[in-house]
C-alpha cells in the first residue's frame, strides 16, 4: 500500500485549513474578550485546544466562573468526534508508533482529519506533523489578532466577522446532512431540543441553572435516539461522507 | 496582558480534557469499532452537537435577528452547494455586513 509520509507535502496539504483557520479564529477571538478573557488567556486556549466548537462553548464557561465538571463536560461532549474522528484515524496512519501519537493526537481536527482522510492509500506521522503546522500557526496568531484589534473595530466589522463562527460549524453539517438523510433529522431533532430549553419557560429555567449541560443533553438525547432508530453503516456511509 | 490564576486550572481542564478525547481512541483503538449502537452514536453525535450550538444562538450573534437570518441562510446555501469552509465564513459575514450596514445607515 502506498503511504503518504512526507513531511512537505503535509506542510503544503495545510496551508488552506491554515488561511481558513486564521479567519476564523479571528472571531474566536473577538468572542473571547467580548465574553471577558484577555487577549493572551484567548492565545492559550487556541494554542493549547486547537478546536473551534469547544473553545466557543468553553470560552463562555470560563468567563462566567463555572465548575471545573461543566467545563470539563462540555468540552468532552463537544469533542467527543474527536474519539470518532481518532479512531478512524488510527486506521489510516503507517507507522507511527507509540510516542508519536501523542503529537498527532494534538492535531486531530475536524478539517486536518479530513484532509487525512481524503489522502489516497495510508499516511506516515511526518505527513500528519507537516499537516499540522500552518492550522496551529494560523488557528494561534488569528486568535490574538481578532482578540487585540477585534476591541479597535467598530461594531458592524466584529458583528460581522461573530458571524464566521458558526459558518464554520455550518459548513461542517451541511454536506453529510445533504448526502445522508437520517444525519439532516437528527441534525434538526437536536435544533428543536436547543430551542426548546431556549423558549420553553421550564427548560429555560433549567438552562438557565446549568448552561454548560444543555449542549450535552441535546447532542446525547438526539445522537442516542438516532443511533437507534437509524443506526450507520460504517464502511458505506461514514467512510464515503468523509472525503 | 493578564491571566488570573484560576485561569490556568481553567486552561488545563479544558485542554486536558480535549487531548485526551482525541489521544485515547488514537492509542487504544487501532481496529475497527465493532458495536454497531456505539459507533452510530459517536457517528450522529458531531452533527446534534453542532447543529444544537449553532440554532438558536447564531440568532443572537450580529445585532439584529434579521441580518443573522440573513447570515445563517446564506452561510447554509453556500455550504449545501459545496464550498469549503473560508468561502462559507467570508459569504455569511459579508452577507451579515451589508444587511447591517442598510439596517444602521440607510434605514
Amino acid at each position: 500500500m502506498k503511504v503518504n509520509n512526507s513531511f512537505l507535502k503535509g506542510l503544503i496539504a495545510g496551508i488552506p485549513i491554515g488561511i481558513g483557520y486564521l479567519a476564523v479564529s479571528f472571531a474566536f477571538g473577538i468572542m473571547a474578550v467580548k465574553s471577558g478573557l484577555s487577549p493572551l488567556e484567548a492565545l492559550l486556549i487556541s494554542m493549547t485546544n486547537l478546536t473551534s466548537a469547544g473553545q466557543v462553548a468553553g470560552t463562555p464557561i470560563i468567563a462566567a466562573g463555572g465548575s471545573f465538571v461543566e467545563l470539563a463536560m462540555t468540552q468532552l461532549v463537544i469533542n467527543s468526534r474527536y474519539a470518532l474522528m481518532s479512531v478512524s484515524l488510527s486506521q489510516k496512519l503507517h507507522g507511527a508508533g507509540f510516542l508519536s501519537r501523542f503529537l498527532i493526537a494534538f492535531g486531530n481536527t475536524d478539517e486536518i482529519f479530513a484532509v487525512s482522510i481524503g489522502e489516497e492509500g495510508g499516511i506516515g506521522k511526518k505527513f500528519f506533523y507537516g499537516l499540522m503546522l500552518f492550522p496551529w500557526l494560523g488557528w494561534s496568531s488569528g486568535t490574538v489578532i481578532g482578540a487585540v484589534a477585534g476591541s479597535a473595530l467598530p461594531e458592524i466589522i466584529t458583528g460581522s466577522l461573530g458571524v464566521a463562527i458558526y459558518a464554520m460549524l455550518i459548513a461542517v453539517v451541511i454536506p453529510k446532512a445533504k448526502t445522508h438523510l437520517p444525519t439532516a433529522l437528527c441534525a434538526l431533532f437536536a435544533v428543536a431540543l436547543s430551542c426548546g430549553f431556549k423558549y420553553l419557560p421550564i427548560l429555560a429555567d433549567f438552562a438557565k441553572e446549568y448552561a454548560g449541560f444543555v449542549i450535552i443533553i441535546c447532542a446525547v438525547v438526539a445522537s442516542a435516539v438516532f443511533a437507534l432508530l437509524f443506526p450507520v453503516n460504517e464502511d458505506k456511509e461514514v467512510r464515503e461522507n468523509d472525503r | 496582558m493578564t491571566v488570573s490564576p484560576t485561569f490556568w486550572l481553567y486552561l488545563a481542564v479544558m485542554a486536558g480534557t480535549t487531548y485526551l478525547i482525541r489521544l485515547i481512541p488514537l492509542q487504544l483503538f487501532k481496529r475497527k469499532m465493532k458495536n454497531r449502537f456505539v459507533f452510530s452514536f459517536l457517528y450522529y453525535v458531531p452533527y446534534a452537537v453542532l447543529s444544537a450550538m449553532i440554532v438558536p444562538a447564531v440568532f443572537y450573534e450580529t445585532g439584529s435577528i434579521i441580518s443573522a437570518s440573513v447570515g445563517f441562510v446564506v452561510a447554509s446555501a453556500v455550504a449545501f452547494f459545496g464550498k469549503s469552509l473560508p468561502v462559507v465564513a467570508a459569504c455569511s459575514c459579508l452577507s451579515v455586513f451589508i444587511c447591517e450596514a442598510v439596517r444602521q445607515y440607510l434605514l
